[in-house]
């Protein structure tokens, strides 16, 4: 009796070790099979975009809907963080599972476009006249147009007009005129102005009009215009018009400063100009970036989302998917999303109607039409530069001589390239 | 069934071919219940970590999701980044950070042990109050924290300003502070898992002990280094390691804190491998930094399994 039931109960057990390996070899086939490129169903097309926030992926998923009518098929839309839509993307393109179109945030793009990853808009039927210069640039790498923006944006000086009349000063339009003023606006718990010195590409982003405008280059982060701008970051913060803290903010921290009557003045896009709206008693009013001096050109930064189609190999569905963002990015649609978003549309002529609706941001048309992309001259290159300027202002504004830091963070970009 | 009516009498009879069969059959059995473990090893641990020492000795950019192809270059990635100065940095951030943190907690931890052992009324209560910060994810200790930290109007400032105590500390904008700001908010998010570890361990160790050295006359502190320091010993080899190992790569609590800011003066292994990886997209240089962090982790891995082996022993 005895000496049977320990080999049975052995053999027993070896059985019931085959069933979860049995099991996890099931499981681990499954995977890798569901992983390899599900089947594509031939009248839903997909777009990938970073519209997760509730307002945006519900204008996007009217637009998409009104196109899928037009087209007779349908559009669904994937929206993933910001910050993920290029390494899901790439990841995507590994196991040939690409949505249709995907909705790149314009500094991106040229990364995917380099790797080969995009098709050429304009061998799938789109056309560019109407659209200013800068934009088709915008939307292109290396002289090929590979996406289409909707509506781009850029920087503007929001002000209060309350503190300012207060103050009796007027709008600032120089250097000068700026530090003047958020010297005088400054004023118990109230800075004079708010910016984003944070570091990720929001500190950036908001550093470029102050390089451009007075005529530095991101390809010589050492060079005397750029110190010069940075000089002028570290004079405003030593007159104590800037918060220390700026070097921790973004842009939405920036906005927040604005709104609770922290800041005077600050440094934002019209994306905040929605969540402002919702703050009644406050009166503010939008300028072009000060200019080093009166008469120089005031040039932002161009930011915002391009469409582009992603190369599956897949020709009549590449075809198709064309024709979405040609209708999703035709003027009918960009006036509405400009609307929706406060961006300003990119072909000239949603652009005129788009002045005579909103005229309260007419400035920011104005410093649209003059912005510059940042990718114009470095392409892939950029996030690199990026990470070293980012890295050079912040020991700049926490007491390192600009000099010095811009001329390690140049160091770091030529060693990173 | 058939087998083993056969197999029993047979070994009962002629007992040389049985144990063989059998001995197999049973190797076989025990292979059976490793396999599972053994697959899900190789698959999810070995897989991707021969992948990433493989990875730190390619071209991997972004056209490799494309094309499959990612070329050799010997040890460029390696040397590209060790003679990084930010990574000299980093380095250095890692261990003042690991180091900090675990001497805060420990010491904190223990203390609260010692002093939750006694009986008193509402130590339940406060115990469990206690292991909150445990419960709380990651990131959203690093975004309150980041408000309470704010210079202008964080609560911590104006709390101190309140007490004259100035209130205007630039906790996680300066680069001298924030690293010292990044590991006090750590040291809070370890502590109760420190104290939870000690205070189990603390009641293993026999009243007898205790009562024996109040009998010698021992002093308080006495006691402590001579009956329970010892006795701990083991629990705190494991606390230790187990720290160590959270807390080297730590990397979701400084991205929600600082961003690796201002200035870099936050910037650790683990920013360092996001960074490259998923900004820069240079995923060999990010894998050559993963790789100096599984080396210095697996190190002290072994220490740990040598410490569990010779305890048991």
């Amino acid at each position: 009796m005895t000496a049977p039931t320990p080999a049975a109960a052995r053999r027993a057990r070896s059985r019931r070790a085959v069933t979860p390996l049995a099991a996890v070899c099931v499981l681990v086939a499954g995977a890798a099979l569901t992983g390899c490129g599900s089947q594509r169903d031939s009248d839903v097309y997909t777009v990938m975009n970073s519209s997760t926030d509730e307002s945006y992926h519900r204008w996007d998923a009217r637009a998409m809907a009104r196109c899928g009518r037009r087209l007779g098929v349908t559009v669904e839309q994937r929206s993933v963080p910001a910050a993920q839509v290029m390494t899901k993307a790439l990841r995507m393109a590994s196991s040939e599972s690409l949505p249709d179109i995907v909705q790149f945030d314009a500094s991106e793009m040229p990364t995917f476009a380099g790797a080969g990853g995009l098709i050429d808009l304009r061998t799938l039927g789109l056309r560019t006249d109407g659209i200013p210069r800068g934009i088709v640039d915008f939307g292109s790498y290396k002289g090929t147009y590979y996406g289409a923006a909707r509506s781009v944006n850029t920087l503007a000086l929001f002000y209060d007009k309350d503190a300012l009349a207060g103050a009796g000063l007027g709008v600032p339009r120089t250097w000068a005129e700026l530090r003047a003023a958020a010297k005088k606006l400054t004023h118990g718990k109230r800075y004079g102005l708010a910016l984003s010195a944070g570091g990720a590409e929001d500190g950036v982003f908001q550093f470029t009009p102050f390089m451009w405008s007075n005529g530095g280059d991101e390809r010589h982060l050492d060079g005397p215009r750029v110190v010069e701008a940075l000089d002028f970051w570290k004079s405003l913060l030593d007159d104590g018009s800037l918060s220390r803290s700026t070097v921790g903010w973004t842009q939405a921290d920036v906005n927040d400063r604005f709104m609770a009557g922290n800041a005077a003045m600050m440094i934002n896009g019209p994306w905040q100009v929605e969540t402002l709206n919702t703050h009644k008693s406050l009166h503010w009013g939008i300028a072009r970036i000060p200019v080093p001096k009166a008469g120089d050109r005031s040039v932002g930064p161009l930011g915002g989302a391009v469409l582009t189609v992603p190369n599956t190999g897949d020709r009549p569905r590449e075809r198709m998917a064309g024709r979405i963002v040609a209708c999703l990015s035709g003027a009918k649609e960009q006036l509405t999303y400009a609307l929706n978003s406060w961006m300003v549309p990119a072909a000239e002529k949603a652009a005129a109607v788009w002045r005579e609706r909103v005229p309260e941001l007419d400035a920011l048309a104005d410093q649209v039409a003059t912005a510059r992309s940042r990718t114009a001259e470095l392409g892939a290159g950029w996030p690199g530069v990026s990470l070293a300027l980012q890295s050079a202002f912040q020991s700049a504004l926490t007491g390192e001589s600009s000099k010095a830091a811009l001329t390690r963070a140049q160091q770091r970009a030529t060693s990173g390239n | 069934m058939t087998t083993s009516t056969v197999t029993v009498p047979a070994r009962g009879a002629a007992g040389a071919p049985g144990p063989g069969r059998l001995r197999l059959r049973r190797r076989l059995a025990q292979w059976g219940f490793v396999a599972p473990a053994v697959v899900f090893m190789l698959l999810f641990f070995g897989y991707p970590l021969v992948r990433n020492v493989v990875m730190s000795f390619q071209h991997y950019t972004p056209e490799t999701f494309f094309t499959g192809r990612a070329p050799f270059n010997g040890v460029d990635n390696w040397s590209h980044v060790l003679r990084d100065a930010l990574f000299g940095r980093a380095l250095w951030h890692t261990l003042v950070f690991t180091a900090g943190s675990l001497l805060g907690q420990f010491c904190a931890g223990l203390a609260l042990a010692v002093f939750f052992s006694r009986r008193f009324p509402l130590n339940g209560v406060l115990r469990s109050l206690i292991l909150l910060p445990w419960l709380v994810p990651m990131v959203v200790s690093g975004i309150v924290w980041r408000r309470i930290l704010d210079q202008d109007t964080g609560v911590l400032n104006s709390f101190l300003d309140t007490l004259g105590l100035g209130g205007h500390t630039p906790w996680l904008t300066s680069p001298h502070l924030a690293l010292l700001s990044v590991i006090l908010v750590n040291i809070w998010i370890g502590v109760p898992f420190n104290m939870v570890i000690l205070y189990g361990g603390l009641q293993e160790i026999p009243a007898e002990l205790y009562e024996a050295a109040s009998l010698d006359g021992a002093s308080a502190w006495r006691t402590f280094r001579s009956v329970t320091l010892p006795m701990l010993r083991p629990v705190i080899t494991v606390v230790l390691v187990l720290g160590f190992m959270s807390t080297v790569k730590i990397l979701d609590l400084i991205l929600a804190l600082t961003d690796g800011g201002p200035a870099d003066a936050t910037q650790t292994l683990g920013t360092l491998t996001y960074q490259n990886s998923f900004v820069q997209l240079d995923f060999g240089a990010g894998a050559v930094v993963g790789n100096v962090l599984i080396l210095v982790s697996a190190v002290f891995a072994v220490i740990y399994l040598r410490a569990g082996r010779s305890e048991g022993k």
